[in-house]
């Protein structure tokens, strides 16, 4: 892990848009930020996240420059094309970016990850390791592959108990059996004993919940929870990780393609595209008052029952920008249809700020919000 | 094997054993009846007959025939088979009136050179190959698979491609060339290891000493191919969804590669296990030669330079028996180490 820039950050991040819902309990007791670096009052706050992997054909920016933050008892819905930075955004806020990079050049990773007081970043690796699984839990897109084929679902629950709490076997397995049970597996205390193949894709994601929500994490990130599972199954899913979020108020991520998902379950939405966050705001304005053209695409290419068959959805024209070469100026610009509407050539030359269009909404496009507010209304919402 | 889903009860593994070893006696069957052909019919086509190989240098028209009466080799072929056959399983009499030879169960025949029951030297054989072959296995698999393990965490270091040249040379040199090597070395030069190979109960230290250096010479031979195939295999591994899901749980570096890595790479290992297994005997047949171990291997090329029929038969229905139990172990073994197959 390299140094984050903390200047940098400190100039390039973006005002802080709202006051903190609640103070914060005390997660990682004892650590004080230094003075200087401003301690966020945000439970999961980060600023100018880069993660930059260097390969042969150049210098990949999966993340170039993300800010957020999350309260506990929140869902960010983190929403965007394949390869827009998500998962590795998740990864990063993890310490697992480097993951499967054995022997190969390592990601570099800058900016700041603060979880509840404390920069992961900057902090001994090994301390994050121990603050992965107990803090902070993951839940993976595919459970079949991200399970370990080997290994009963018990005993891969077991040993993410023991990892973090100083149990016996027979403890750690009684929690194993009562976590099945409380994501809804028929009969826990005999499916303990499964392997990941006796199991259906929606139990393996279930056993997978489980395992993540085993030690209680204050921040749970869902990378695409629910891709590999069949649409009825997604739902079951959805309102499981709704329901365990109620009840153990936890702080969770969800990363997704699916704006389904998101409508579902996110009380805030992160639009990302090209490694940038190009919108941000409360979930009902980002899908009621969207002010950037890359998210109206994303909300016209989605399916709705309520319209007519004959209609064609309206793809986003165009393919997911190069990570090696992203567009100057606006990485949306080669495929934005309004990308002559601003004065002069800036959507080509000058990259747009994420700025303020409302309460905790923003936005990084060139045009003029009245512009945007305009197109949004007469244009594209009639058409939806 | 793979799909069914019944839980392997004990009763299940058992009626699965019961049905590859009747297999494994159809198959010994079949070699029989080859390397009975190709022992005692293919040379009377040939022009040549067993009876003046057993007859050695004494040429006397009445003894070749009374050799030929002893041994059945005038009756018809199925017949000789049959008395074959019986004979592995109750014993047979060689007799041409005069002169009477027993030949206890299982009667493999006996030798044309020492007159000797082929049994009892297999009998003796046996444990010498089994003693190589086991240690040699179990160095060659310890070994290659943890070269390749700090291969595949250390790719590209100079550990990485001193192990990998390492393994090449294994790889491509002949146990006739490391072993002989190693002999001059260890043996003459700085007088190491000395005296006859002795049993396992007789004496341990003699033992282990002179199958010290064949089990190291064999091993080395096929551990290369051991730590190659292991260096690749956890590369990929470490690539793994789940790998990343056992870091993600914060388990230690050493835990999410000594045992949830390690334990995908038993699968490849296992597969490579049982193929070398069965021509391990090829292995031994050289390192013991080269070594001087009264073997199986050593048994065979004594007797195939001697042509030495019934003896090159035992080894040959030995070598057969040991391919296919070794197959079977591996077969099971493979419902061990990977769930996902089921026994049936």
């Amino acid at each position: 892990m390299s140094n984050p820039d903390k200047t940098g950050a400190a100039q390039s991040g973006p005002a802080a848009p709202e006051a903190p819902e609640a103070p914060l309990s005390g997660l990682v007791p004892g650590e004080v930020a230094e003075a200087g670096s401003a301690a966020p009052s945000a439970f999961l706050e980060v600023r100018d996240l880069r993660v930059h992997f260097p390969t042969d054909d150049g210098l990949v920016k999966s993340v170039d420059g993300l800010s957020f933050q999350l309260e506990k008892g929140r869902t960010l819905g983190i929403v965007g094309e394949s390869g827009s930075g998500k998962s590795v955004t998740s990864l990063g806020i993890m310490g697992l970016h480097t993951a499967g990079q054995y022997g190969r050049r390592k990601a570099r990773i800058s900016g700041e990850v603060w979880l509840d007081g404390k920069e992961l970043l900057t902090a001994d690796p090994d301390e994050v390791r121990r603050l992965g699984g107990r803090y902070m839990a993951m839940i993976f897109q595919d459970p079949l592959s991200a399970l370990h084929p080997y290994y009963t679902i018990g005993r891969q629950i077991v040993e993410a108990y023991r990892v973090h709490h100083d149990v016996d076997k027979k403890t750690a397995r009684k929690r194993a059996v009562e976590m099945l049970d409380r994501v809804g597996i028929p009969q826990p205390d005999k499916r303990v004993d499964s392997y990941p193949h006796e199991f259906s894709g929606g139990m393996r994601q279930r056993a997978m919940i489980a395992m993540s929500l085993v030690n209680n994490p204050e921040l749970l990130i869902a990378d695409e929870p629910t891709t590999a599972l069949d649409v009825t199954v997604q739902a079951q899913i959805l309102d499981l990780i709704r329901d365990l979020q109620k009840e153990f108020g936890s702080a969770v991520i969800v990363i997704t393609h699916d704006l389904g998902v998101v409508a579902e379950l996110a009380d805030d939405i992160l639009v990302m595209y090209g490694g940038r966050c190009v919108e941000r705001g409360p979930a009902e304005k980002v899908f009621y008052e969207p002010q950037h053209p890359y998210t109206w695409g994303l909300l016209g290419s989605m399916p709705r029952i309520d319209r007519d068959q004959t209609e064609r959805l309206i793809p986003v024209k165009g393919s997911p920008p190069s990570l090696i070469n992203i567009p100057d100026g606006c990485a949306f610009n080669p495929r934005c249809p309004y990308a002559d509407v601003p004065d002069g050539d800036r959507t080509r030359t000058v990259r747009p700020e994420l700025r303020p269009v409302g309460e905790r909404h923003f936005s990084a496009c060139h045009m003029a919000q009245e512009e945007r507010t305009r197109i949004w209304t007469e244009e594209i919402a009639p058409k939806l | 094997m793979r799909g069914a889903r019944t839980a392997a009860g004990p009763r299940t593994v058992l009626a699965y054993v019961i049905r590859r070893l009747f297999a494994v006696a159809m198959m010994l069957m079949v070699v029989t009846l080859t390397t009975f052909v190709i022992f005692f019919v293919l040379p009377k086509w040939a022009g040549s007959d067993p009876a003046y190989l057993f007859a050695g240098k004494q040429t006397d028209p009445a003894a070749i025939e009374g050799i030929r009466q002893k041994l059945g080799l005038a009756d018809p072929v199925l017949v000789q088979f049959w008395n074959f056959v019986q004979g592995l399983f109750v014993g047979r009499e060689y007799a041409n009136g005069a002169d009477v030879t027993n030949c206890p169960a299982p009667c493999f025949g006996y030798s044309f050179r020492t007159e000797q029951d082929v049994w009892p030297q297999l009998t003796e054989a046996i444990p010498v190959t089994l003693s190589l072959a086991a240690g040699a296995c179990l160095l060659w698999v310890v070994g290659g698979v943890a070269a390749g393990v700090v291969s595949a965490l250390r790719r590209g270091t100079l550990w990485d491609r001193t192990a990998m040249t390492v393994a090449l040379a294994g790889v491509s040199l002949p146990i006739y060339f490391t072993g002989l090597l190693s002999l001059a070395v260890f043996s003459y030069q700085l007088d190491w290891i000395s005296g006859e190979y002795a049993p396992l109960e007789e004496d341990f230290a003699q033992w282990f000493q002179t199958l010290v250096l064949p089990w190291i010479t064999l091993a080395f031979l096929y551990a290369a191919m051991y730590a190659r195939l292991t260096r690749a295999t956890m590369l990929e591994i470490m690539g793994e969804d789940y790998i990343r899901t056992a870091r993600a749980k914060g388990l230690t570096e050493r835990v999410v590669i000594g045992r949830h890595a390690m334990r995908s790479t038993w699968t490849p290992v296992l597969t490579l296990l049982g193929l070398d297994l069965g021509a391990l005997l090829g292995g031994a047949v050289l390192t013991e030669s080269t070594y001087n171990l009264p073997g199986l291997g050593r048994l065979a090329i004594e007797s195939i330079s001697a042509k030495d029929l019934p003896v090159i038969l035992g080894v040959t229905l030995f070598a057969a028996l040991f391919i296919c139990i070794a197959n079977l172990l591996v077969d099971l073994l493979y419902a061990v180490v990977d769930p996902r197959v089921r026994i049936g």
